[in-house]
């Protein structure tokens, strides 16, 4: 065949919709929809225009950060917060290994494995501020419902990504070690743990940073630390401490973020 | 020693990896498997050591049968067989020493195991044996850290450390290059002698089984087709292993890779002159 007989031109055959019919008639239906449900949104444009005020207001609180008129607040609620991170994140790694090894298929007998991925499945489902409303209620106002969240929440991390990685590991070397007559436990302190350690701390790690700023957040529902005094800060119109406030929290979240990004380096 | 008694594994997907084989061992033999691939090496040794529980049959060791044995039972007659596998199986990011001292794993407490605190006859015999495969300098040595026939070798050492009766051994030589195939390979039959240690060596590779193998016993599809001396490996009885084209295609493949080994060999001593 001379070169002149191939196509010279070449068009990516159609992926997932094969009809062109129904291809555009897809997009246009999304572009409609697009158009009617933007349509539905009710903005209050005088309610915009005096917000944009008070938004200033928050922006130059921000230009202008107030760290010493309440200091003794917001060290108060930076101690909590901290505190309330680490106890939270070793709590709850500490539950999350038993429940991430049985939520592995792979090491774990049939019902166990059930019961641990419902755990994992409700802790999962739950978001920490449907928690912390929860919790707060049950518990009153505070860090220790606060302490109560972001453990709940840890498990449900943790726990799974365990899981998947111990569903992964290679499976000769613990045929290697079961082979040697070697017990359950036995099996998994020495074929399991080797292949999964370096993954579970850095895991942990990356909880700590998550923890710390979920505690910012779960804080303004009632669960104490650093969020509480946000909150408080705000409803008082302290646009200046709340700026301090903010700015401590990104601060850190970023020294915690480099921190255990070094530490994952370093442990690979 | 190893006496396997219409021994048949069928899978859950209904294929049938060995059907009918019985086999016997002597103390001290060792005895090569050879065959295709899916011919049911892997699954034949794994059913002794019930890797693979076996669907029907007996595998007597002494006077034990194996494949009747309940759970905690079979762990302690786990210890009595050592198993060396292809890619070596070692933990990798375990120390060379835990590696070998995890053979003692059937034998100690979760509690010693767990604080690495083994009885001292456990250690010195680990030291003992990583000094007989050659490796006592790398003790301390993370597992990940070795070459691939240091890491054979450690293997060795580790079932050794179980004290066994019998070796299972599952292509030692697969991932390895033709010297240090060798050298594995002398290295475990001088082992089995020291000790008379009878030993099942899955093999593919037909000349290196005929060169180290007491027995061959030929494997295709699930049942016995040879059963003799290397002496007794013709070609005739490598065919019937093998299949005609396979064996064929294998040979030729052999002796080229052989002519092309002894090319390179002649040019490199051209270069060096």
């Amino acid at each position: 065949m001379s070169a002149q007989s191939y196509p010279t031109s070449w068009k990516r055959p159609a992926q997932i919709v094969k009809d062109p019919r129904w291809r555009i008639a897809l997009q246009v239906g999304i572009v409609i929809y697009l158009i009617l449900a933007i349509s539905t949104i009710d903005v209050n444009w005088t309610r915009v225009y005096e917000g944009l005020e008070r938004g200033q207001r928050f922006i130059m609180g921000f230009l202008q950060p107030d760290f010493t008129s309440r200091w003794r607040d917001i060290s108060q609620g930076l101690v909590e917060s901290l505190t309330m991170t680490l106890t939270s994140t070793v709590v709850g790694v500490a539950i999350s290994i038993p429940i991430g090894i049985g939520a592995a298929r792979n090491i774990a007998p049939g019902w166990i494995y059930a019961i641990c991925r419902s755990i994992i499945a409700v802790s999962r489902a739950l978001q920490e501020i449907i928690i912390a409303i929860f919790l707060v209620a049950m518990f009153g106002f505070g860090p220790f419902a606060g302490f109560l969240t972001l453990s709940f929440a840890t498990i449900g991390f943790i726990a799974k990504l365990l899981a998947d990685d111990i569903e992964e590991i290679d499976a000769t070397q613990v045929e290697a070690i079961r082979s040697t007559g070697a017990s359950w436990w036995q099996v998994v302190n020495y074929a399991v743990q080797p292949q999964v350690m370096p993954r579970l701390i850095g895991l942990s790690l990356y909880r700590l940073d998550i923890n710390f700023r979920e505690s910012a957040v779960i804080g303004i529902v009632g669960a104490g630390g650093i969020g509480a005094t946000l909150n408080t800060a705000i409803d008082r119109y302290e646009y200046d401490s709340a700026g301090a406030i903010l700015l401590i929290v990104i601060a850190i979240v970023m020294v915690a973020e480099y921190g255990s990004s070094y530490l994952r380096k370093f442990l690979q | 020693m190893l006496e396997l008694k219409n021994l048949s594994k069928t899978y859950k997907t209904g294929d049938t990896a060995l059907s009918d084989v019985t086999l016997s061992i002597p103390k001290g033999q060792i005895l090569g498997l050879i065959g295709p691939s899916g011919a049911g090496k892997s699954t034949l040794i794994r059913c002794i050591n019930r890797l693979v529980e076996p669907s029907s049959g007996k595998v007597m060791l002494g006077d034990v049968d194996l494949a009747q044995l309940g759970k905690a039972d079979l762990r302690r007659q786990r210890r009595r067989i050592g198993m060396i596998f292809q890619e070596y199986s070692l933990v990798e990011r375990l120390t060379v020493m835990e590696n070998v001292l995890s053979g003692r794993l059937g034998y100690v407490p979760f509690w010693r195991s767990f604080f690495r605190k083994y009885p001292a006859a456990d250690v010195q015999r680990a030291y003992q044996l990583l000094d007989r495969v050659g490796l006592l300098d790398h003790a301390d040595k993370r597992a990940d850290a070795l070459s691939g026939g240091q890491r054979q070798r450690v293997g060795i050492a580790r079932a050794l450390a179980q004290e066994p009766e019998l070796l299972l051994v599952d292509e030692p030589t697969a991932s390895l290059d033709p010297k240090t195939s060798r050298q594995i390979m002398r290295l475990l039959t001088e082992i089995c002698a020291e000790r008379g240690l009878p030993a099942i060596v899955n093999i593919h590779d037909v000349p290196l089984a005929q060169q180290f193998m007491q027995r061959i016993v030929g494997l295709r599809a699930g049942a016995v087709v040879f059963d003799g001396s290397p002496a007794a490996l013709t070609q005739g009885a490598l065919t019937q292993i093998y299949g005609e084209e396979d064996w064929n295609a294998m040979r030729n493949g052999d002796l080229e890779q052989a002519d092309a080994e002894e090319d390179a060999k002649n040019r490199l001593a051209e270069l060096v002159q």
